[in-house]
């Protein structure tokens, strides 16, 4: 009877420990999987011929990359443009300013944004922003803003829901401080709050980038998905995520292994981004 | 007098700090006895020795020996879980499980593999009428236990330990949360109860030891000062120590 | 010059107080739009038919099959996986070497984005597991995605759980597990639920993964091994491939609707579960 208790608590334990070790086997899983079939190609072509290559034909034995990446930052860095001043104010408003109601109307509002799904956006990216943008600025409008304005606001749950966890764990005692001082609500913010909070704002964007250089579907919908390096915001381009997913479902041989080099560069670089988002500016606010 | 409940040099220490400084004590079958010392004496550590509640607690070094009926309890042998079932606990803050009033006093039954209805429900009417509380509730067994009043709440934990069918009860501070009326309730039930049990009631109320306990202890920063019949230690205390506490010159 | 600080004060509350309300107005522009535009095509015999001439004409039954089962399948693996490895974390374990490898473990796949899963899927699932594109597949790469966020909702809800019912619990006999199965987990279902939804969520909205191994058969799936469509990957190649905009629009109703519903339940149920322990 005693011995049947311990036995089955040790058992649930070990389960357990299975259960909670499966999460590390699944990553363990994906990265072996996609290094295992993006690798190959690095060894036959040269590392410099894929990440520093211009020509994207896989079928005859081209297999540059450097314009998607670059066009991966720079849709990033567009989307951080639009997304970081708007999601920070944003998280401001909502930690420092809004009353009770307000945030109980907004809070909801900004995790309902988080969860419309990107062919939603990118659909009505393609219907509403890229005609937009011909009309206005001109080219075909499957173009860098175009894409950048909807990664923009894409990106906005992630920036606001993290900016506003750091604003909020800023002590009360520094605003209160601030505030006997005679500074205004502003001038607190500024010069006493924001700074408190600058690692999980900083944070919030670069996880809000890991989130902008992921996205796929809005991208291949919007982007126009040209081979060449963009030389104004209206020109067309093609991400590292885009040129996966757009070629995935037909590409065999080489051409398949290329698509994987394609996804071990970018896992590479949402690695680093989610390593110095959790761990480089995490560790700080626990110091 | 039959010995129920024993230390032997007992020393216990969190970390650094020694909380139990070799703490000797026979506690006697049958009886209520009162545990009294300003907090920080080790009152409540000394109840979570003999209850093993201290198994949750982290970085304790124990030292010396318990025992119940003679058989050591810090054995390694010893299944707490087994144990706990011939010790019960009532805690200071009356703290129901988020279920029925009939489903907390069915918990620890169920745990021990009783499933009957009407078996159970004796049990729940049987617990209710010794923790005094049967006829404030035996119309709505059903509903939630958390919207018992804090003395009814009490009284429920105190029929949820009954339930288990312990030989000991451990009371740590059972009252401080409660008005007169309540307590009165739970001291009536308590004397009523110790012909079949052997119960320790820590308590920072001088009064209420004096009340109801058989025996009284007195500890004091880890030492046990003084222990004897409560008679004795309330009218000729041996220590100035024990005079000064109950006469409430501190704690 | 200077500027009176209280008139800045004021200019940039009101800037501040602008720019939120523009974020809202985005997600009430979303939904309307789709709304307005997709109604006029969504009634019970769009929900109720099948698609034909390749969604040109006819409903999306299947596709509203298909996303249950992929939905619901995935949280019935995902869910005693992720609730395992939230209890083992919370109340097994101290914070560890261990515990710190899981967590990492965790945080890496919440951060992993979706065309990685899909690409995984695709060579692990598909090709070589012998799988082909099927519901199976997708389940199991679907599984993986939901899992981090049913981790931390559920580790959330369970350290909520306040220690003294475990105390007391132990202290009436229970063993660890009896104590975590009737006292910890009880306590702790709106917020486990909560992360359910979500999940449930992602499944429904999620393209880029399921595409490339759930495939796009527009048939219903009837086994496991069978190939389908969810609503999202319909609603995708409706508006990419030009078929027909007004049946994109009336899918986006459906699937938009969905996902707000299963995410204002979530909201819901975690504000409930705030609500009782404060």
């Amino acid at each position: 009877m005693i011995d049947r208790t311990v036995l089955k608590e040790h058992l649930v334990k070990w389960v357990l420990v299975a259960f909670a070790l499966s999460s590390l086997l699944f990553l363990f899983l994906i990265f072996i999987f996609i290094l295992a079939e993006g690798l190959p190609l690095f060894l036959k072509v040269g590392v410099n011929k894929i990440i520093f290559g211009m020509k994207w034909a896989p079928t005859k034995g081209y297999f540059g990359i450097f314009p998607m990446i670059i066009s991966s930052f720079l849709v990033t860095i567009g989307a951080l443009i639009i997304g970081a001043p708007l999601g920070l104010s944003c998280a401001i408003y909502l930690s420092e300013y809004a009353g009770k109601r307000t945030k109980m109307l907004l809070k909801p509002a900004i995790e309902l944004l988080a969860g419309i799904p990107s062919v939603v956006f990118g659909f009505l990216g393609v219907i509403y922003i890229v005609p937009l943008v011909r009309s206005y600025l001109g080219g075909s409008g499957f173009s860098l803003i175009s894409t950048s304005l909807v990664l923009g606001v894409m990106i906005l749950p992630t920036i606001i829901s993290i900016s506003f966890d750091a604003l909020v764990s800023v002590p009360r005692t520094y605003r209160e401080g601030s505030a006997a001082m005679g500074a205004t609500k502003w001038q607190t913010i500024y010069k006493v709050i924001i700074p408190s909070a600058k690692s999980g704002i900083l944070a919030s964007f670069i996880l809000g980038m890991g989130r902008a250089i992921g996205e796929t579907m809005a991208v291949i919908m919007i982007a126009g998905n040209a081979l060449k390096i963009p030389t104004s915001i209206l020109d067309p381009l093609r991400t590292l995520t885009g040129n996966i997913a757009l070629e995935l479902a037909y590409a065999t041989g080489d051409h398949r292994l290329g698509l994987f080099s394609t996804g071990v560069v970018l896992m590479v670089i949402i690695m680093i981004l989610n390593y110095v988002a959790n761990f480089g500016i995490k560790r700080k606010i626990a110091k | 007098m039959d010995t129920k409940i024993a230390t032997d040099r007992l020393r216990l220490s969190f970390g650094k700090t020694e909380v139990l400084k070799s703490i000797t004590i026979k506690v006697h079958r049958n009886t209520i006895t009162g545990f009294m010392g300003p907090s920080g004496s080790g009152k409540s550590t000394l109840i979570s020795v003999i209850n093993r509640m201290i198994d949750f607690e982290n970085n304790v070094r124990i030292e010396g020996d318990a025992t119940i009926d003679g058989t050591s309890i810090l054995d390694g042998s010893i299944n707490p879980i087994e144990l706990r079932r011939r010790v019960g606990t009532v805690f200071a803050v009356p703290i129901p499980l988020p279920r029925s009033i009939f489903e907390n006093i069915a918990y620890g039954p169920r745990l021990k593999g009783t499933s009957d209805r009407t078996t159970l429900h004796h049990l729940v009417e049987d617990s209710l009428k010794k923790a005094f509380l049967w006829d404030e509730v035996k119309d709505r067994l059903g509903t939630s236990a958390l919207k018992l009043s804090g003395g009814q709440q009490q009284r429920l934990c105190l029929a949820r330990t009954l339930a288990l069918k312990p030989e000991i009860i451990l009371l740590d501070e059972p009252c401080s949360g409660l008005d007169p009326i309540s307590t009165a309730k739970i001291e009536d039930a308590l004397s009523e109860l110790k012909s079949e049990y052997t119960i320790i009631l820590v308590s920072n109320n001088t009064k209420q030891i004096a009340r109801i306990s058989d025996f009284s202890a007195f500890f004091y920063l880890g030492e046990l000062i003084e222990y004897d019949t409560t008679e004795k230690v309330f009218t000729a205390p041996a220590e100035t120590k024990t005079e000064d506490y109950i006469q409430g010159k501190f704690g | 010059m200077r500027i009176n600080p209280r008139y800045i004060n004021r200019l940039v509350r009101m800037g501040l107080n602008v720019q939120a309300y523009f974020t809202v107005g985005i997600l009430i522009i979303i939904v309307a739009i789709i709304f307005f535009k997709g109604f006029p095509h969504t009634n019970f015999a769009f929900i109720l038919s099948f698609p034909e001439d390749m969604g040109r004409e006819g409903g999306i039954f299947p596709s509203i099959v298909g996303t249950i089962q992929l939905a619901l399948l995935s949280i019935l693996l995902a869910t005693p996986l992720g609730l395992g490895t939230a209890i083992f974390l919370t109340e097994y374990t101290k914070e560890s070497l261990f515990t710190k490898f899981i967590r990492f473990g965790v945080e890496s796949l919440a951060g992993i984005p979706s065309i990685l899963y899909g690409l995984f899927g695709f060579i692990f699932f598909v090709i070589k597991l012998k799988m082909g594109w099927s519901l199976l597949a997708g389940v199991l790469t679907m599984t993986i995605m939901i899992l981090p966020t049913i981790i931390r909702t559920s580790e959330e809800a369970i350290r909520a759980v306040p220690r003294q019912l475990r105390i007391v619990s132990y202290s009436l006999s229970a063993s660890k597990w009896e104590t975590i199965k009737k006292v910890v987990i009880p306590a702790a279902i709106p917020g486990i639920l909560t992360g359910i939804m979500l999940s449930i969520g992602r499944a429904v909205g999620e393209t880029a993964a399921i595409i490339f191994t759930m495939g796009s058969s527009l048939r219903l799936p009837l086994s496991l091994m069978d190939s389908g469509r969810t609503m999202a990957v319909h609603f995708y190649i409706l508006a990419r491939e030009g078929i027909s905009m007004e049946k994109a629009y009336g899918t986006a109703v459906v699937l938009v609707l969905s996902i707000l519903l299963i995410n204002i339940l979530a909201y819901y149920i975690m504000n409930k579960a705030i609500a009782r322990y404060s």
